[in-house]
């Protein structure tokens, strides 16, 4: 039985950590490349999910709003590119850090001025929403198996598109010297907005996967942004690959750690203090990765070159 | 300079205290403070949708004087609420402050609002301090005693004859005393006790734990937008037809309309229920969603109880809210048909009355409402009141 259950958990961390991935790809190229620190991330994954929400409530199917709102986040990625942050990448980290942070407050703002603060629920499409028994008595959701499907495929997706096109072979050149890329004769800037857009899309598409198994409210993408850092620093700033392997690393350690530290502490202590210090542990875990990581590689597992 | 400017300041404070002396009787102020920002916003505005309805109701009066309701948002953060009870309190010197939602905000205000002799009136935050030894002859209470609500769940658990539970709050102390509140009266087997960090959003990890436990009963004390998440994970996790849910503020008027179908079945405690059947409480539901086009929730029922709770009082004073001892007996009375129906006060300003076990469901008109089970019970008094001095 605790076999089923130690499967079922590192299901439910993959789970968390490939929504880690599909947010900080994103960011941590957006960082890489333009050297922009984008805390309104986090609200990009937030419009996601209302943004589906929305399409949903126009056309009443889950497929219609994925599309809709995928091109919604991406529309509006590139107007906020375009509008705020391309005359920030001059800048000094901390202007785009408070400008950024303007955002968070005016969109989390302007979400309740529209939808209300009330949380809003996205419905699982019907046919992916029974749950499977891994086990007898066991079950798992099938759509937190989508969730994991669709951000494996957008892993590889990205690893192709990085790594065997041309504008992947940009992207990584930018990161490693944007000047240098400008000098040869690259549009740098219709390469940023590109970046930017893309990235504001994968956060879109989080949101839109998450709508069905979280409540849609403001202010949501604000917890998440915060691990999503961590993850980019764990991984590397700038590196896709370090991205991934750090959001799933995340998100076990995370998982497992909330799982197990109570019933592991109660190896060595008393059972009421196993309760006490066990979760605090948890919650504390990923940090104290992070920090073992700093210490051992300051740049992050896999750092982009020339950085 | 400075002499002119006070001179000035004098003249202006003198005739001030005529014009206000001349007035034959003022408008009675009450200062409303909330929590009307961030995601539990939705609470703040049943509390003040629900006091603005008494007094609409009242033609704008309380006890035959008009009524100006100051309302200001305490954003959840207790400095802040300080802040802005003070500024009630001695710049617009209200005679009332109802609020707060959240017991931590009720702990920073009670001080300075009720020192000077102001009327607290908490419509939902009923801490067991206050019951106990730190109970105040100027503070009301028209919700109940915080863990009269959770141990409804463990009441009703062991009568019902349920041998094993699985148990979950937030790592606070509210968390903390929820759970403790429901091993008050169950006696069963706790499979194991967990406290998720506040605020936690994705359930995975603990629904695994669950499934794998098979407890006969699940009890959670997960507030606001944790409750919308947990139960749509645990219905999504095919959990909600095997193992029945327990609960306290997970599911209520305020997360159902996110909830919905995910809710239908899922277990509450509670002092009312908008189905609760008496003629003031059909009434008061009607209005109430007439008007705000939603179901209210206890918060919105509480905060009516408190405009009728003033207005019963100023009745029996005539108006006169400057004798505050008077004021205070008459309050303690409470003189007025609650919509809960049976609502005395005990020594300690904390209400004894009864509680039920409420259930979710799908009106007809597709709109979500808990609905009474059946009474766990009768005249309940908290079980501070023995350290509290207050006669």
């Amino acid at each position: 039985m605790s076999t089923t259950l130690l499967i079922v958990q590192i299901l439910n961390g993959l789970q968390l950590g490939v929504l880690l991935f599909l947010i900080a790809a994103g960011l941590t190229l957006v960082f890489g490349v333009m050297d922009f620190i984008n805390l309104a991330h986090g609200v990009q994954y937030m419009l996601g999910a209302y943004l589906a929400v929305a399409f949903y409530g126009l056309t009443g199917s889950f497929f219609a709003a994925l599309v809709l709102a995928l091109a919604a986040a991406l529309v509006f990625g590139l107007l906020l590119e375009v509008l705020v942050f391309r005359h920030l990448y001059g800048r000094d980290h901390l202007d785009h850090v408070i400008a950024t942070f303007g955002i968070i407050l005016f969109l989390n703002s302007a979400v309740k001025l529209v939808w209300g603060a009330a949380p809003l629920s996205l419905p699982v499409p019907e046919a992916l929403s029974g749950s499977v028994a891994l086990a007898p008595g066991l079950l798992y959701p099938v759509w937190r198996l989508v969730i994991i499907g669709s951000g494996l495929a957008v892993a590889l997706l990205l690893y192709v598109l990085v790594s065997r096109t041309r504008i992947g072979m940009l992207v990584r050149a930018g990161a490693t010297n944007a000047e240098m890329v400008g000098a040869l004769g690259v549009d740098i800037r219709r390469l940023f907005s590109l970046v930017f857009g893309f990235g504001a899309m994968l956060a879109g598409f989080a949101g839109i996967m998450i709508a069905p198994i979280l409540s849609v409210e403001p202010g949501m993408g604000d917890t998440i942004l915060i691990l999503a850092f961590v993850v980019i620093v764990i991984g590397g700033i700038g590196s896709i690959r370090g991205a991934f392997v750090a959001a799933l690393l995340i998100g076990l350690v995370d998982t497992l750690g909330r799982s197990f530290s109570v019933d592991i502490l109660r190896l060595f202590m008393a059972s009421s203090t196993a309760r006490t210090v066990g979760p605090a542990l948890a919650s504390m875990l990923i940090y104290l990765l992070m920090a073992v990581v700093l210490y051992v590689r300051p740049t992050g597992l896999f750092p982009a070159k020339g950085r | 300079m400075t002499k002119t400017v006070s001179m000035l300041a004098t003249a202006a404070a003198a005739l001030a205290l005529a014009a206000s002396g001349a007035q034959a009787q003022e408008k009675l102020k009450v200062g409303l403070i909330a929590t009307l920002s961030g995601p539990p916003a939705v609470l703040g505005q049943q509390i003040r949708n629900g006091f603005q309805l008494a007094v609409k109701q009242k033609g704008g009066k309380l006890g035959g004087r008009e009524v100006e309701v100051l309302v200001q948002d305490d954003e959840l953060k207790p400095d802040i609420a300080v802040g802005k009870v003070k500024a009630m309190v001695e710049r617009d010197k209200v005679d009332f402050v109802v609020g707060p939602v959240f017991s931590n905000i009720l702990q920073a205000i009670v001080k300075p609002v009720t020192e000077g002799g102001t009327i607290l009136i908490s419509p939902n935050a009923g801490t067991s301090n206050y019951a106990g030894r730190d109970c105040n002859p100027n503070l009301f209470i028209t919700s109940y005693q915080n863990d009269q609500m959770h141990e409804i769940s463990g009441k009703y658990a062991q009568d019902s004859g349920m041998k094993t539970a699985f148990i979950m709050a937030p790592n606070y102390q509210a968390g903390k005393d929820s759970l403790a509140g429901f091993k008050r009266y169950f006696k069963g087997e706790i499979l194991d006790e967990v406290y998720v960090p506040l605020n936690q959003l994705d359930y995975s990890a603990e629904l695994s734990k669950i499934a794998a436990a098979k407890p006969q009963v699940v009890f959670v004390f997960l507030p606001g937008g944790m409750g919308v998440n947990f139960v749509k994970q645990y219905r999504q996790a095919g959990l909600a037809d095997t193992i029945p849910v327990y609960s306290t503020f997970t599911v209520d008027e305020s997360t159902l309309p996110a909830q919905q179908d995910a809710a239908l079945g899922f277990f509450a405690g509670s002092n009312w229920a908008p189905n609760l059947d008496n003629p003031q409480n059909k009434a008061f539901v009607a209005a109430y969603e007439q008007e705000f086009g939603a179901v209210p929730a206890t918060y919105a029922f509480q905060a009516y109880d408190a405009a009728l709770l003033i207005d019963s009082a100023l009745t029996a004073t005539k108006g006169d809210t400057k004798d505050r001892d008077a004021l205070r007996a008459a309050l303690k009375k409470a003189d007025f048909v609650s919509l809960r129906g049976s609502f005395k006060y005990n020594t300690n300003n904390y209400p004894i009355q009864d509680f039920y076990l409420t259930k979710v469901a799908k009106r007809p008109d597709g709109k979500y409402q808990t609905e009474i089970v059946r009474k766990v019970f009768d005249d309940y008094a908290d079980p501070y009141v023995k350290d509290c001095k207050m006669k």
